[in-house]
């Protein structure tokens, strides 16, 4: 973990000899995706899934298997967490590692996989059977400590279930088999149920109440586009991502942009630590996210969709190839949807393959397009030049969700509902310190201490509102609104009582942004690995009340000039624990006393020297003698 | 720029200055051929803008943007040269020395360094307080007439965009994510690529520090004659104002 250089995902590692891949096998494999370099994610994904590594040999006949070059490849086989250039073991087990799995017991339940598996967090045995791992957020903190084997889910691990799988894999037991004996003869939706709970808490009025079957969509073919806009608009529908634009807007600039084709893409990739409400919508309303999504291309004129499903989410694979296969079969995707003449509209699943910034629209269309998941140059905007350069819609699962629910019920019902700028309901996911965590739909305008109250956070000493990019917030802030105007969130909630360490979540967080930048842009790159290095400062007791104005300046300099939301909002929980918890910071920040200057550890300085040498200082050795 | 475009031609400001530029140009081009200088590290005459380095920021609109890659608008008023982006900038230039090794009192390019000439630009007098990183990459000095010592890269990519739009071949490439993305070859090591010291990418013009080494080339114009010895850098692109 030195210098913020975690060993694994994202690192462009060196190669290891591996059992070359058949070339008729990678032909294969192209050829599946039509030899399409837009394809590169499935295709490299694939190779992974079926050789647990994209080796330099097979990098250079998929390059001249799709017409790219090697390093092309490479650059994309490398940026995401779950490619990988050394080989995988054929099992491959990832812990959830958020700050919400760490207080749940992730250290006791990693400590088992290692002594049963006989390997350590980031290795490979030996016989090329398992790989152990961790690996950041899985929309799972409801439920945690969680983890990724292969494409199952685990959820609510405690030692003894953590010994009991990690025996049945080591005995050859498929995955699946840990979740349930029938596994296979179980439906998706099952499947999905078997693993992960959706623990609804609160069904508001809109999405988890009872949904009519395709209303939004009946009505929304007896409309013109612009009646369709119009509507949207008039909901005061935001988008629920997290940004929060107004969704009429963008729907009315990409269908105002004239081009030969324009796209609807759907952002389910919540990578957010402590959110997974897109999790819940995807199992229990994927109808109602398709169908919002087939709404706005008809709104914009779109006969093509992508719904881009975050490489964490691959248990839901099946579930939404199974509900699409559904409606085209039942007219509701297709040719002619519904019989309309000239309402065609298909949806691709694209899979992501770990990479938080791929929540970021341009970095998104980038991943859709095969490219690394790197931010787009704004301008053009997606709405203006989007996915291979046409107009593009992306919009959040929750927000086509609510745009179907809209379009059945009629603009003046949502509108009605919250307050004045924050309309309709809001899914929160709420976790971390309280007594029910799950999900909430609630009407924006709640403050802060109501929703403690019904998730029973009671302890409650500190809450993160919109996870790290978003605000942390003090029990005298609890009387704050949960609404665009005082605190935006994207969903998540996470709670913390007093018995947590403010710091150690910082730093947590800001490792987390280390770890998730893109790498395009220096402020980001560069100066969030500084401010992790600061924390660690403060936490190890060297800080001096000056770095407090340090902390503030870099953060300052990484949200003015980085490229993408991310850098903008990286410092965050830097800033808003300063401002909020001040106290943390001054407590741990020591004047320099007698001109000695607390910030430099002269004995850890030169250890490394000492080590060289094999010999002592005399002069700084701790104990001063010979 | 020709005739017929001028006529459709608009005006903004920079820092007061009054600028003329044409639909579809970027800030800093029409600050460049208006002889205002915005300094930037990534961006190079000749190569597609990418926006990377960030330090050409300014404000334009209340916003601070990339000037490389943002449109020019009419009537806008750009903050180039005030305290406060200087500071942006010298932080984002301190970054990159903190990111890599750059040892300029050895390095090749010492006195031709876009980099270093860019910190004395910047008034980057200072120790600076930043952490260093201390990466430790291997040198590539398999090719023989060209070496690689990304050490000394800051990331900028003009290689990548000169090897693919100006050379055809496309030798260079990001590989990699966050603090571990970096500029790599097409291929086990640099003589397993089709480079050649021609290549408008090999240029000295193109590497901006010291990481593309061509050989055997080294220190033939001393020290105190070179390149940025004589003149702050920008100072060809602010000469046309004079």
């Amino acid at each position: 973990m030195e210098n913020g250089h975690e060993t694994g995902n994202g690192v462009a590692a060196q190669v290891c000899d591996v059992a070359p891949v058949p070339d008729a096998e990678l032909a294969a494999i192209c050829t599946r995706y039509g030899c399409d370099k837009h394809r590169m994610l499935d295709i490299l994904r694939e190779v992974q899934d079926r050789y647990r590594c994209i080796a330099p040999s097979t990098m250079d006949r998929i390059a001249a298997g799709t017409g790219l070059t090697r390093i092309e490849v490479e650059g994309v086989a490398s940026f995401y967490s779950f490619l990988s250039l050394t080989p995988k073991g054929r099992v491959t087990i990832r812990l959830c590692d958020d700050i919400v799995d760490r207080y749940s017991g992730l250290e006791a339940v990693s400590a088992i996989f290692e002594e049963v598996l006989g390997i350590r967090i980031g290795e490979t045995s030996a016989d090329g059977a398992f790989s152990l791992e961790v690996t950041p957020c899985i929309g799972m903190c409801d439920q945690a400590p969680a983890a990724m084997v292969n494409d199952v889910v685990l959820t609510r691990l405690t030692p003894e279930t953590a010994r009991a799988a990690a025996e049945a894999l080591k005995a050859g037991e498929a995955p699946e088999r840990i979740v349930s004996e029938r596994f296979s003869s179980l439906t998706p939706h099952e499947r999905a149920l078997h693993m992960v709970d959706n623990n609804i808490r609160h069904a508001g009025e809109v999405l988890l109440g009872p949904v009519p079957e395709e209303a939004g969509l009946n009505n929304a073919v007896s409309m013109t586009p612009a009646q369709i806009i119009t509507a949207v608009e008039d909901s005061g529908l935001r988008g629920c991502g997290g940004a929060g634009f107004t969704t009429g807007r963008k729907w009315r600039f990409a269908a105002s942009e004239r081009a030969e084709k324009h796209f609807v893409i759907c952002n389910a990739d919540e990578g957010e630590p402590g959110t997974f409400k897109d999790r819940v919508l995807l199992t229990e309303r994927p109808h109602l996210l398709i169908e919002g999504m087939t709404i706005a291309a008809r709104a914009v004129g779109a006969r093509e969709g992508i719904l881009y499903l975050r490489g964490e989410y691959v248990y839901l694979r099946e579930l939404l190839e199974q509900v699409l296969e559904e409606r085209r079969r039942r007219g509701l995707l297709g040719k002619a949807i519904l019989g309309v003449k000239g309402f065609d509209f298909d949806i691709r699943l694209q899979l992501g393959a770990g990479a938080y910034i791929c929540g970021e629209e341009g970095a998104l269309i980038s991943s859709c397009e095969g490219l690394p998941g790197e931010p787009k140059t704004r301008p053009p905007f997606p709405v203006n030049r989007g996915y291979l350069g046409y107009p593009t819609v992306v919009n959040n699962v929750e927000t086509f969700c609510h745009a179907a629910r809209i379009l059945d019920r009629g603009a003046k019902w949502f509108h009605a509902m919250g307050t004045e700028g924050s309309h309709g309901t809001k899914l929160f996911s709420v976790c971390g310190d309280c007594l029910n965590p799950g999900i909430y739909e609630l009407p924006y305008g709640h403050t802060v201490r109501e929703l403690l109250e019904m998730v029973g956070g009671g302890e409650a000493a500190a809450v993160q509102v919109g996870g790290p990019s978003g605000t942390m917030i003090a029990r005298d802030s609890f009387h704050r609104k949960l609404t665009f105007d005082d605190l935006a969130t994207g969903g998540a909630i996470i709670i913390f009582n007093g018995d947590r360490n403010i710091l150690e979540i910082v730093e947590y967080y800001m490792s987390f942004f280390v770890h998730e930048s893109c790498g395009y842009c220096t402020p980001c790159r560069v100066g969030n690995v500084f401010l992790q290095k600061a924390i660690q400062k403060f936490r190890k007791g060297l800080a001096n009340p000056e770095d407090i104005d340090y902390l503030k300046e870099l953060s300052g300099t990484i949200i003015e000039t980085s490229r993408c939301g991310l850098g903008m909002t990286s410092p965050n929980p830097i800033l808003s624990t300063l401002k909020n918890f001040p106290l943390v910071y001054s407590a741990v920040s020591k004047p320099s006393k007698d001109g000695i200057r607390d910030t430099f550890d002269i004995q850890s300085a030169i250890d490394g020297a000492r080590k060289i040498a094999k010999r002592r200082s005399y002069i700084f050795d701790k104990d001063f003698t010979q | 720029m020709s005739g017929t475009k001028k006529e459709t031609g608009f005006t903004f400001t920079i820092d007061g200055i009054e600028v003329t530029a044409y639909a579809g140009q970027t800030i800093m081009e029409a600050a460049d051929e208006a002889g205002v200088y915005i300094p930037r590290l990534c961006d190079h005459e000749g190569l597609r803008h990418q926006g990377s380095c960030r330090v050409c920021t300014v404000k334009a609109g209340g916003r601070s943007v990339a000037a490389c890659t943002q449109p020019a608008a009419p009537g806008q008023a750009v903050e180039n040269e005030t305290p406060h982006l200087t500071k942006m900038r010298r932080d984002l230039v301190e970054m990159l020395f903190h990111e890599g090794n750059h040892l300029c009192p050895i390095c090749e390019a010492s006195g031709n360094c876009e980099l270093q000439a860019m910190a004395y630009r910047l008034d980057m007098t200072e120790a600076t307080k930043f952490p260093y990183l201390e990466p430790c990459r291997a040198l590539d000095a398999s090719h023989p007439d060209i070496a690689l010592d990304t050490n000394r890269c800051i990331s900028c990519g003009r290689c990548i965009r000169a090897s693919q739009d100006v050379d055809g071949k496309g030798i260079f490439g990001y590989v990699g994510r966050g603090i571990h993305r970096r500029v790599a070859v097409n291929g086990e090591n640099l003589a397993d690529t089709d480079a050649e010291v021609t290549d408008h990418a090999i240029s000295a013009e193109v590497c901006p520090v010291g990481c593309i080494i061509r050989k055997r080339v080294g220190f033939a114009v001393p020290i105190g004659e070179r390149e940025f010895d004589k003149g702050l850098i920008g100072h060809d692109i602010e000469e046309k104002r004079k």
